[in-house]
């Protein structure tokens, strides 16, 4: 802005014509349309709107008017540098679109090449299916227990009212632990089941007691298409004040229609085993073919040999004794446990089926399973 | 046990129209794990009739024996003229009576029948075998010869009840009772709610004294012994063809009629049975614990060294029989058909029906790695008052079939024992399942079982003799909740306490985890069991503590009887078998379990279980116990990243081993400190220790590097292969899990790039850990960005490190002054620590 002329000669001023404000507004305007590139238009831009530019000129002298004519000489130049201004805008912006289609066409890349630099991992899909389950019991204020796998005799049996003479003991492909000195009657065998957890859980924690014991067990059997010599369980243990069967089966219904979907439902069948009484065998319903393959051969289901329900494994209420053994009043605390093989999970939900897939490590099995299940 | 339902519904009458099948679902529902139902002579079609063998030829020139034969088949062929058969079997001649089958039938397996040339004749139909009746074994491995009183032209399908449904249940170490037709017909009247015929319910004369003599001197042992004689048997008496078809259906050889007879009771009633040839028993029959050191040779032939422990048989020689498992060969019986010309046949015959402790009999079984019926039954609890109708059975069975002559003697040896009663709150199995049964029902449940039940809210129950599982309040309740139908339990929720979730231990196991998983490596877990010799191909020295193993006494393969010190033999193994099926670029991951024993070893103590042991009894046991850590392992071998149009690929080295390390230090929140190490299997340039501070105490937790060449060679692994393994839980141990939030400045940072030129060997973290002990509060990052070695610009032995140091405060903008000065000092820390001079 220049200082406002108080010398000026009113006789020598001439008043800015309109039709000379609007010639140098048009030769801009056409100056800005016929710019072809962005380097053209900051030509036209110095020329038109630079300090020497006539618009710029003409502006200056306004200073130079008798006060009467100074508001109309600067409307009217004003108006023109407005319009100016716009069209260079839009033609900047006309420009610069231009130009960028064509340089990002220029830049554009293949998205479909492949970018396996280092390709993903994955973690076992026995580790994952086991965390799923353990989550789905963390939910409703179970908490996870884990013990030692070479284990003392007293807890992965006598406590669990598998006493010595019980032919349950002889029954259990246990792999025994050598003693001191090499001699075989150390008291130690590898745990044939997660059960001795229950057992020092309920030795190590306040009452009541809600846990989940996930974990390896291991069994005399050769690894073939459906054993091997080291699985893994998942079990629960509940010991409260008042728990009854019911509590027992709508747990395990829970569990089912957690992992498995909203209706889900199992089935008990009266069993035997000596940590529980009464005991029994649990079962769900077929996930694939819900039951609609028994007796519908048109419709075999191979997950369940067409039989409806899927064996999931053993359940009942703490027998009594096992209580005693732990320093818990049977007279006051009841309690409910179950327990089932991962593998076998693993084999029907996702369809495995050698049990060899799932112990020999190959990272073309495990891949797919990635991070959780 | 295989139960026939044919011989079921002798005992329940079971509506005609019920099948196998239906009463499979009942009785599964009930508790009986009925596992399948065999259907036998499903696919078996006639005609299948007796005929009478008229004429054998025998063929010649064939490379076996071959006859031409003529069959009277009555007017079954619809002509009644002989039957033309040719049969390639010896065992039968003219005379004996035969299953004849005919054109047009079909066998099991949907063999079909029909006139056929062979051996250059025609055979119109064939003489059969037992095996291609589908009858399971019958001892003759021949065709079936039938008595002489079968007549020719009646159907055989009917006759030798070749069509029936055989149960087939997985009976549970506790019921004992469903080891016999008797206890499942006792279940399958339950589960019906049909009247049982019970086949124990028998006249049975009273105990006399003029018995065969029998001395119990072991009453705990044995607290029932019968004994019954039977003289003049038949030397050549056969089992009939019923008896003998059913024991073929609960899947025993029919061997000889007393034999026969004796498992027939047995399987019917469920009580073991013992004859004794009367003949070779010398004296009063005893029972006693054995003398350590007698021996007994057994039925099987096996000469077995007896245990104190071991409840024996006696006569006046010595043992005769190990009791409640097997008799001895010493007073066998026998038959015609296994002596000469049936001369020393048995005619006199002792029955034992005894009872006998169950603990004893199971330990006396395992002892002698001895399973026998008798044995599993005893073990699993045998109907004490059913001994003397077992005998009884026996004594009539004989009689009928033998033509023998049932003494009068009944020896009857009883300790006096009372009833086991139960008391037991009336509303007990309605607090145990969840559900309102009411007295009613239970009292009603607990009688179908066969218990009397006497009392208003406390129940007082005698439970039968024959179900001896039957122990306390919960097997009672049991008894009420499976009749009532555990498919009738609802489903319902207890209420928790709030839990707290996963401990740090397991929440660092799974971050562990997905951290390696994230960064590319691939989990396989893998057995614990090793081979001792792993040791040498790792290089370990000969007194490393990790060569001291736990060690397994029945391994299932005794090359690797060990349990593992380390995860990387396994690890190492997988490794090499995915090299091996063709997957070459590997980064594998486990975490588990090692097992260290402890320096002093000590056998595991059996605790008492009739209360909670004492905390100093359960850290003995626990002591007891090797060391149990979890480990991390990683192996890598191949690229580690792979080439591709990015560009190349880079292989994997020692130092992705050392950063899973690190990541696994990182996830636990632990300082870990990384500094060049050298141990056994790892490369002695390329090997780092991991250390970590407890206490002030440095403790090495673990290694990582590239592994040693000859480790390499001598597992058969790819070039060059990395690894590392680290003590998850001792980073535990050290870990913070609870980070602190660093303050963060937004003034603008001072950026200032140092290269030193340091010895060859100085390492890289003496002279960071230099240049930030030097640089002050200022610093707040510094990053190595170059090594560089060359001995023409640098010296010889001498490398470059060139480091990024980034300064800011917390407070205000840094002059360039102030951080030329903070840099100036870290230099000067690095060159006064590790000999460090700025290159120029």
């Amino acid at each position: 802005m220049s200082a406002p002329n108080k010398s000026y000669d009113p006789v020598e001023v001439e008043a800015l014509k309109p039709e000379e404000i609007e010639r140098m507004r048009d030769e801009a305007l056409a100056a800005f349309a016929a710019a072809d590139s962005l380097d053209a238009l900051q030509e036209a831009k110095v020329a038109h709107t630079g300090g020497t530019s006539p618009l710029a000129l003409a502006n200056r002298e306004i200073g130079a008017l008798p006060p009467h004519a100074k508001a109309a000489a600067g409307k009217l130049v004003g108006q023109a540098r407005g319009a100016v201004n716009k069209a260079l805008a839009g033609r900047q912006a006309e420009l610069e679109a231009e130009r960028d289609a064509r340089v990002l066409v220029e830049e554009s890349v293949d998205v479909t090449l492949p970018y396996d630099r280092v390709p993903a991992g994955a973690r076992h899909p026995l580790t994952t299916l086991s965390e799923r389950i353990e989550d789905v019991f963390v939910a409703m204020g179970y908490e996870v227990a884990e013990g030692p796998q070479v284990e003392a005799e007293w807890f992965n049996f006598d406590a669990l009212n598998i006493g010595p003479d019980h032919p349950a003991r002889g029954e259990a492909d246990t792999f025994f632990i050598e003693g001191p000195d090499g001699g075989t009657e150390s008291g130690v065998v590898l745990r044939t089941h997660t059960s001795p957890v229950q057992i020092r859980s309920l030795l190590n924690r306040e009452l009541p007691v809600y846990v989940i014991c996930p974990g390896r067990v291991y069994r005399t059997d050769e690894l073939d298409a459906t054993h091997t010599p080291v699985f893994h369980q998942v079990e629960l243990l509940a010991v409260d004040e008042g728990l009854t069967m019911a509590d027992l089966k709508g747990t395990l219904d829970h569990m089912v229609q957690s992992l498995f979907g909203e209706d889900m439902k199992t089935r008990l069948r009266p069993n035997f085993f000596p940590f529980t009484e009464p005991s029994a065998e649990m079962d769900m319903v077929c996930y694939v073919c819900r039951g609609e393959s028994v007796g519908n051969p048109d419709r075999p289901c191979r997950t369940c040999s067409s039989e409806g329900w899927i064996e999931l494994g053993g359940c009942g209420m703490v027998n009594p004794r096992v209580l005693t053994a732990c320093g818990v009043d049977p007279e006051k605390y009841s309690g409910f446990a179950f327990g089932f093989g991962i593998e076998r999970m693993l084999m029907f939900r996702h369809n495995v089926e050698d049990m060899r897939d799932m112990v020999e490590g190959d990272v073309r099995f495990t891949r797919p399973f990635g991070m959780e299940i | 046990m295989r139960v026939p339902l044919s011989w079921l519904r002798e005992y329940v009458d079971l509506p005609a129209t019920e099948t196998g099948r239906d009463v499979q679902a009942k009785l599964i529902s009930a508790g009986l794990e009925v596992e399948t139902v065999e259907q036998l002579g499903h696919d078996l079609k006639g005609p299948l009739v007796v005929g009478k063998v008229l004429t054998i030829e025998e063929l010649e020139g064939f490379k076996k024996p071959i006859r031409f034969c003529t069959v009277d088949v009555g007017q079954a062929n619809g002509t009644g003229e002989p039957q033309e058969i040719v049969c390639g079997a010896r065992n039968f001649a003219v005379g004996d009576k035969v299953v004849v089958v005919l054109p047009g039938a079909t066998l099991p397996g949907g063999f079909s029948i029909a006139a056929r040339k062979t051996y250059g004749r025609t055979s119109h139909g064939m003489i059969c075998s037992s095996d291609e009746l589908g009858m399971g074994d019958d001892g003759t491995k021949g065709i079936i010869v039938l008595p002489p009183e079968a007549e020719i032209g009646k159907d055989a399908i009917e006759l030798l009840e070749l069509v029936d449904e055989v149960l087939d249940i997985a009976v549970t170490a506790n019921r004992g009772d469903c080891l016999s037709i008797r206890g499942v017909a006792r279940e399958t009247a339950i589960a019906y709610r049909l009247p049982l015929r019970d086949p124990a319910l028998l006249d049975v004369p009273g105990p006399n004294a003029y018995g065969y003599p029998v001395q119990v001197s072991e009453p705990l042992g044995c607290d029932r012994f019968t004994a019954r004689t039977v003289t003049g048997l038949s030397p050549e008496a056969r089992s009939p063809i019923w008896l003998q078809r059913r024991l073929q259906k609960v899947g025993m050889r029919p061997i000889s009629l007393a034999v026969d007879v004796t498992n027939y009771v047995m399987m019917e009633l469920g009580q073991p049975l013992h004859a004794y040839d009367r003949n070779l028993v010398q004296g009063t029959i005893g029972v006693r614990r054995a003398a350590e050191g007698e021996k007994i040779v057994t039925l099987d032939g096996v000469e077995r060294k007896l245990h104190a422990e071991d409840l024996v048989i006696t006569d006046d020689r010595g043992p005769i029989g190990l009791a409640g498992v097997m008799g001895g060969a010493n007073t066998e019986i026998a038959d015609h058909d296994a002596t000469e010309n049936g001369a020393n046949a048995s005619t006199d015959v002792v029955i034992e029906a005894a009872h006998f402790d169950q603990v004893s009999i199971a330990r006396t079984a395992r002892r002698h790695k001895l399973s026998s019926e008798a044995s599993r039954r005893f073990e699993r609890g045998v109907d004490p008052q059913a001994a003397s109708a077992a005998a009884q059975r026996t004594v009539d069975l004989l009689v009928l079939l033998a033509g023998g002559t049932a003494e009068a003697g009944v020896t009857e040896v009883i300790a006096p024992s009372a009833p086991h009663t139960i008391t037991v709150p009336a509303n007990h199995p309605d607090k145990v399942a969840g559900v309102d049964y009411g007295r009613e029902i239970v009292v009603r449940r607990l009688q179908e079982v066969g218990c009397d039940v006497y009392g208003q809210d406390e129940l007082i129950v005698t439970v039968p003799s024959w179900r001896p599982d039957l122990d306390d309040v919960n097997d009672l309740a049991e008894e009420v909740i499976r009749l009532e139908g555990y498919e009738n339990l609802p489903s319902t929720l207890p209420k928790l306490p709030s839990g707290r979730g996963l401990t740090h231990r397991q929440r660092l196991h799974r971050r562990v985890g997905r951290a390696l998983a994230g960064a590319g490596y691939v989990e396989a877990p893998n057995y614990p069991f090793i081979s001792e010799q792993v040791f040498d191909q790792l290089l370990l020295e000969a007194g490393d503590p990790a060569r001291r193993v736990v060690r397994l006494t029945n391994p299932l393969n005794d090359e690797e009887p060990a349990l593992r010190t380390s995860l990387l033999p396994g690890l190492l193994a997988a490794l090499r078998r995915n090299n091996g099926r063709g997957s070459h670029d590997l980064a594998l991951f486990e975490t588990g379990l090692v097992f260290l024993p402890r320096a002093e070893q000590k056998a595991a103590v059996a605790l008492p279980v009739d209360r909670r042991p004492t905390d100093e009894e359960i850290a003995e046991l626990n002591a007891a116990l090797p060391e149990q850590p979890r480990h991390v392992a990683v192996v890598l071998a191949g690229a580690r990243e792979q080439a591709g149009w990015w560009g190349k690929g880079r292989p994997s080295d020692w130092a992705d081993a050392v950063e899973a390390g690190r990541a696994a230090a990182r996830e636990a929140g632990a300082d870990l400190i990384v500094r060049k190490g050298q141990y056994g299997p790892w490369h002695p340039g390329r090997c780092a220790e991991f250390v970590v501070v407890v206490d002030g105490t440095e403790t090495v937790v673990g290694h990582a590097g590239e592994l040693h060449p000859r480790v390499v060679k001598a597992l058969g692994l790819p070039e060059r292969t990395s690894a590392m393994e680290i003590d998850l839980d001792a980073l535990e141990e050290v870990g913070n899990d609870t980070p602190q939030a660093p303050g963060i400045s937004t003034f603008p940072v001072a950026t200032q790039d140092v290269a030193l030129v340091v010895d060859k060997f100085v390492p890289h973290a003496d002279v960071e850990a230099a240049l930030r002990d030097g640089a002050g509060e200022l610093l707040e990052g510094i990053r190595l960005f170059d090594v560089y070695e060359n001995a023409e610009q640098l010296g010889e032995g001498k490398k470059s490190l060139a480091y990024a140091l980034r300064f800011r405060a917390p407070d205000r903008t840094l002059t360039v002054d102030e951080a030329s000065a903070a840099r100036d000092a870290a230099v000067a820390l690095a060159g006064e620590r590790a000999g460090a001079v700025l290159r120029g």
